[in-house]
């Protein structure tokens, strides 16, 4: 019993961070009908980033919100410089020129800081808490990593709902063309859209990089599982995202805890595979619209 | 003033639009007319800027619109419904009528402005926090109407809104279009295949064959003149 709590907890804490980068898949994709296959390179070089500058001296809650910074300017760098030139092309250059940011991304990081795995500290301690006499899998950074995603979570779901700009960020990914005769300025939002991706992504690689082999190539796999979560989702919900995410994360973590680790991207495809036949069209996807 | 002169538009080598000039006047509306592939489209997009011309000029109210982003003319007051209804489908009514509000008007005036959009749409707000994908076609035409009449634009481009609507409610569109636009500053440019409810509601209209102009006189005139109206507008 206590090992299915325990994988249960685990799987819980993935799916958030799953949820995360699944988050900022989304959210590019529902603006620009790009999956940007770099957003993990892009979340493991703001890793690297902070990586440096703790390795500077500078604290870690100011490393952690100047990554978040950098996160957000490089998201919206790569789409003002590499992808807004390939507007109105084919629909498979802007995936060919994420496939190769993905590849130049990491070999940067590779050239810059070398292949070999390395540390990464985590914000709390990673040690299991007691819940009376018992020792559970979960530790206070599971619980930060809960309270991260889930507060990115609710902060994305206030500015989509409750603000205007929030609106018009909706409505430059859902009809760029009627928006922009409505006087908004959809190049703007679009841009706005993948910043706030790379804040998702970067978040996710602090989140992921004290619990794994910290390299150039650490944000692969996450990315394998958080595209997992977008689809089972349904690609252009946040709200998707998050469930997707935490069905990810629970069932790649019983497939490690019950079948052995080394199946786990097996069980993520499987899931995949069940989910595009089951429902291609994701959980969360929109109903369709009415035909007139 | 809407002046268009000599506007030339091409898709690659085929000439969508050749030497195009006519002019509608504030407080008026004016119909451009003609079969399929006339380029009534392209020149209502040419104006509102999706549609980059190869030469001429567009001037409304002083002001040249050619160069200008589409967001940008806009802003200056012109408002296009395009073919085919364009609802944000993933959006409530309501927030499709506030989206071109929000660059115009405060949160005061933007509420009383939606009010008033409900008022002339009294069904419309029975629906107002429903998607826009559950409406009906006569329904997104109101929203769609709505939405362009909200933020007070000189302009309104409007193309084809009577397709695929009952004669009821065309009838009751047309009506709405003539109450909007007498005694105000209100500019209309009116596409439509439907000529004969056109020309029942404009001062003035524009016959378009294969891009160019064939006639721009008075509507009354075009609509007495049998022989015009056999060849290019098929009534």
């Amino acid at each position: 019993m206590s090992l299915f709590v325990n994988i249960t907890l685990d799987g819980l804490a993935n799916g958030m961070i799953f949820a995360a980068l699944a988050l900022a898949l989304v959210l590019i994709f529902r603006a620009t009908r790009i999956v940007n296959f770099a957003q993990g390179a892009m979340g493991m070089i703001t890793t690297f980033i902070a990586s440096s500058l703790l390795g500077q001296g500078v604290g870690y809650w100011w490393a952690f919100v100047a990554v978040l910074t950098i996160g957000f300017v490089l998201g919206a760098l790569v789409e003002r410089v590499l992808v807004r030139p390939l507007q109105g092309k084919s629909e498979l250059n802007p995936v060919i020129v994420s496939i190769g940011l993905l590849v130049v991304l990491e070999g940067i990081a590779g050239a810059i800081y070398g292949n070999a795995s390395r540390g990464f500290p985590a914000a709390f301690s990673q040690s299991g808490l007691t819940v009376g006499h018992t020792k559970i899998a979960f530790s206070h950074f599971d619980v930060f990593i809960l309270v991260a995603v889930f507060a990115l979570m609710v902060a994305m779901l206030l500015l989509f709902r409750f603000t205007t700009l929030g609106l018009r960020m909706r409505a430059s990914a859902f009809a760029g063309e009627i928006s922009r005769l409505l006087g908004v300025r959809v190049g703007m939002f679009l841009t706005l859209g993948w910043a706030l991706a790379g804040v998702a992504g970067s978040l996710a690689g602090l989140l992921v990089a004290p619990t794994s082999s910290f390299g150039p190539y650490f944000m692969d796999l996450v990315l394998v599982y958080a595209f997992t979560a977008a689809v089972v989702g349904g690609l252009e919900s946040p709200v998707g995202a998050l469930i997707g995410g935490l069905i990810t994360g629970l069932c790649v973590s019983y497939v490690g805890g019950y079948l052995g680790s080394g199946l786990q991207p097996l069980g993520a495809l499987a899931l995949l595979m069940v989910a595009l036949m089951a429902r291609p069209e994701g959980i969360f996807a929109r109903p369709p619209a009415r035909k007139v | 003033m809407l002046e268009v002169r000599e506007l030339c538009v091409s898709y690659g080598a085929v000439d969508a639009l050749r030497s195009v000039t006519f002019s509608a006047r504030p407080g008026s509306i004016t119909a451009v007319l003609g079969a399929n592939g006339a380029g009534k489209t392209t020149l209502l997009r040419a104006i509102s800027g999706l549609v980059k011309p190869r030469s001429g000029g567009i001037r409304f109210s002083g002001e040249e619109l050619l160069g200008n982003s589409v967001e940008s003319i806009a802003r200056r007051g012109v408002s296009h419904v395009p073919e085919g209804r364009g609802v944000i489908a993933e959006m409530t009514v309501e927030e499709n009528l506030r989206l071109p509000t929000l660059w115009c008007m405060g949160r005061h005036e933007r509420q009383a402005a939606i009010e008033s959009t409900f008022e002339l749409f009294p069904r419309l707000s029975t629906f107002r926090r429903r998607h826009a994908s559950t409406l009906s076609g006569g329904e997104r035409q109101m929203l769609v109407i709505g939405r362009a009449l909200i933020s007070r634009p000189r302009l309104l481009l409007l193309d084809e809104p009577s397709l695929g609507l009952a004669p009821l409610v065309t009838a009751q569109l047309m009506t709405l279009l003539r109450d909007r636009t007498e005694g105000t500053d209100l500019t209309v440019v009116l596409v439509e295949q439907n000529a004969r409810s056109a020309l029942s509601v404009s001062q003035h209209a524009v016959v378009l064959n294969l891009g160019e102009v064939v006639v721009s006189d008075q509507a009354s005139v075009i609509a007495a003149d049998s022989e015009l109206r056999h060849h290019y507008l098929g009534f």
